[in-house]
């Protein structure tokens, strides 16, 4: 099987296995500690650390591509800090 | 809700269906990925090409008429279909011979491949050969559905229309088959009128199903393709380029892997959070009725 | 209230409208629809039902439909069985997340997808096959089957199963023999639904065929932009394109409002 065509490159390689291995992080804590710790947060439904991981990555793409769209000449790397910050914000309001 | 037992054995139940759909999901989504930051000219010959196609997507006056478009289409098709939906469900037959006769002819365009569903409208609505288009203009109104931007849109929504409103109907249908004949007993006791028995009684126990059908039309006319594709081909001009045609232009038509991969992404990502948002406020409802006793 | 009926009967009246008049140009010759305008054939003729039933380039089309779209059903229906039961009646690590990850499968746009599936189809060799084509709408059809049949499995009672584990039962006999039966209807939706969103795709099925495996569908495309536009006989093949459906819907209409409710109500 020729694979080619999928055309993998370094950064999209290393991103999917860092998605990868967060899945796997989670798997192994939510085994460790069952349950998901449900709260209700600042967005006043209940939330497991699964669906706040999920808010956080979704919320980290639109800050990426809310920069691109509002300071096309900065770097990227500062959307990426940001998105870090508001990940914490997420894991720790929501 | 009932406390499920707690058993991971049962992944093993779900995992056919896992790695099916993540065969056809997670590989293709992944060669998006890889195209979304590369160029090609063919062969297999690829160039990294960085952020470039998401920074020139953002900053594309095409893209953004196509998403406003878009957004447009469905404000207006969910503004039309949800309503009249409900209206013609409080008004079928619970019982007799006029039930299946109603969900039958009704569930019909719904079976219908959508393309041919493109070639029903495509003659019906031309001017020289078509039921509607000919009638039009003998009544004097100028209707050219392949030259007049209003024309195209009228002649789409009016097919989505015809194509769909049959689901949020059945959907609702559904809701109101499943009130007890008690609760309208009580309120004839009551005296309710027709609006409150309308706004007390159906309105909550449609809630769930209109919800699905909201959900199911949002998405399902966010990604419509093949209907329009057939009937004006996005035309005339770029009035009715939506999204999918927009992208299927741009992947098929002119090749540009990267370009278009960009652009599946950002439409995947504005799916995803719409999807999420609709799926929360979904299962918190049913959590809600659940909590307070009812159904 | 007394002409409630009225709105029903309008609606309906809308809805077979559309169809009549395909019907209608599908009796016709080319040369009547060209020249004039009628409400009903004049010179009834089924000259365009032959060219279909006698070409095979026709034809053969609605045979790799009916192909592909069977090969969809029955995986879909017997993948979705043991896993709409675990979604069901059991919990297990993700399982919510695992859910909607499904879900979104069904609400994304094939046109995203269509641009590698060709590619990833042909790197395996069944570029042109009704297998890749009906691996393909199982994106769709499998998380729809799941979310359908679990609605309909969460209405069953759990004593059922507890009885019959208690009575003895090991697992597989119980789910063929107690369980099964007592969700058939929903089984019969199920399929109906996995027919009615492989029939009516058409965005995958082309990308997916070139020849051996064209559906009838995509065939009428073909025609439409290449000859020079015989409506009598793309009238006639839409018209055959609906029959199916008319058959299929025929054997669910018990069920089918509760089926379009996911079996949620």
């Amino acid at each position: 099987m020729n694979l080619n065509w999928m055309a993998w490159t370094v950064p999209t390689a290393t991103f999917f296995i860092v998605i990868f291995c967060l899945l796997v992080a989670m798997t192994v804590w939510e085994i460790r500690r069952p349950g998901g710790a449900p709260r209700v947060g600042l967005l006043r439904f209940e939330t497991t650390r699964g669906d706040r991981l999920f808010i956080s990555l979704l919320g980290s793409a639109y800050i990426h591509i809310l920069w691109l769209a509002l300071f096309p000449a900065l770097s990227l790397w500062w959307a990426f800090a940001f998105s870090f910050l508001y990940a914490l914000a997420v894991f720790r309001w929501v | 809700m009932i406390a499920k037992q707690q058993n991971q054995k049962a992944w093993f139940m779900v995992l056919p269906v896992f790695l099916l759909v993540a065969f056809s999901a997670v590989i293709p989504l992944m060669t998006v990925v890889n195209y979304s930051v590369q160029d090609t000219f063919g062969n297999n010959q690829f160039f990294w090409a960085g952020v470039d196609w998401f920074r020139n997507l953002v900053h594309s006056e095409r893209f953004h008429s196509a998403f406003l478009r878009q957004l447009l289409f469905s404000g207006i098709i969910l503004a039309i279909e949800i309503p009249l939906g409900i209206l013609i469900a409080l008004s079928m037959p619970r019982r007799g011979w006029g039930v299946p006769v109603c969900l039958i002819t009704m569930a019909l365009p719904l079976l219908i491949p959508w393309n041919v569903v493109g070639t029903i409208w495509q003659i019906f609505g031309r001017v020289d050969i078509g039921l509607l288009g000919y009638s039009l203009t003998a009544l004097g109104i100028d209707y050219n559905y392949t030259q007049d931007p209003l024309a195209a849109w009228f002649t789409v929504v009016i097919m989505d229309i015809w194509h769909w409103t049959s689901l949020v109907v059945l959907l609702c249908y559904a809701g109101l088959c499943s009130i007890p004949d008690a609760y309208y007993q009580a309120a004839r006791i009551d005296g309710a009128s027709r609006l409150a028995i309308f706004r007390y009684i159906q309105l909550p126990k449609m809630q769930r199903v209109l919800l699905i059908a909201f959900l199911l039309r949002f998405m399902d006319s966010f990604m419509i393709y093949t209907e329009p594709f057939v009937i004006t081909g996005g035309g005339p001009g770029n009035s009715t380029t939506f999204l999918s045609i927009d992208l299927v232009k741009l992947a098929v038509g002119q090749f540009d892997l990267g370009p278009a991969a960009a652009m599946s992404l950002i439409y995947f990502l504005v799916i995803l959070l719409l999807c999420y948002v609709f799926y929360t406020v979904m299962s918190n409802i049913g959590m809600e009725s659940t909590n307070h006793g009812g159904s | 209230m007394r002409f409630k009926w009225l709105i029903p009967a309008i609606y309906i009246l809308f809805l077979l409208l559309p169809i009549y008049w395909l019907v209608n140009m599908s009796l016709k010759t080319n040369d009547e629809i060209l020249s004039v305008f009628s409400l009903w054939p004049h010179n009834l003729t089924l000259d365009n039902y032959r060219v279909i039933f006698t070409d095979a380039s026709w034809y053969s089309g609605y045979i790799n439909s009916m192909i592909y779209v069977t090969i969809n059903v029955i995986i879909s229906v017997s993948f979705a069985l043991p896993a709409a039961y675990a979604f069901s009646r059991y919990s297990f690590v993700g399982d919510k997340h695992l859910f909607f990850w499904l879900l979104t499968n069904r609400m994304a746009p094939p046109a995203v997808f269509a641009l590698p599936f060709f590619q990833l189809y042909s790197s395996i060799g069944l570029f042109d096959t009704h297998i890749a084509v009906a691996i393909a709408h199982c994106l769709f059809n499998l998380p729809l089957a799941v979310w359908i049949l679990e609605g309909f499995m969460s209405g069953v009672p759990k004593e059922i199963d507890e009885t019959a584990f208690i009575d003895g039962y090991s697992w597989p006999r119980f789910f063929v023999r107690i369980f099964i039966p007592n969700i058939a209807s929903g089984i019969g939706v199920t399929a109906f639904f996995c027919f009615m969103f492989s029939w009516v795709e058409l965005l995958l099925a082309r990308t997916l065929t070139a020849v051996n495996a064209k559906p009838i569908s995509a065939i009428m495309t073909r025609t439409v932009s290449a000859s020079g536009l015989d409506w009598g006989v793309l009238a006639a093949a839409g018209v055959l394109t609906i029959l199916p459906g008319t058959l299929v819907i025929w054997f669910v209409r018990n069920h089918i409002a509760k089926g379009f409710a996911l079996g949620r109500v």
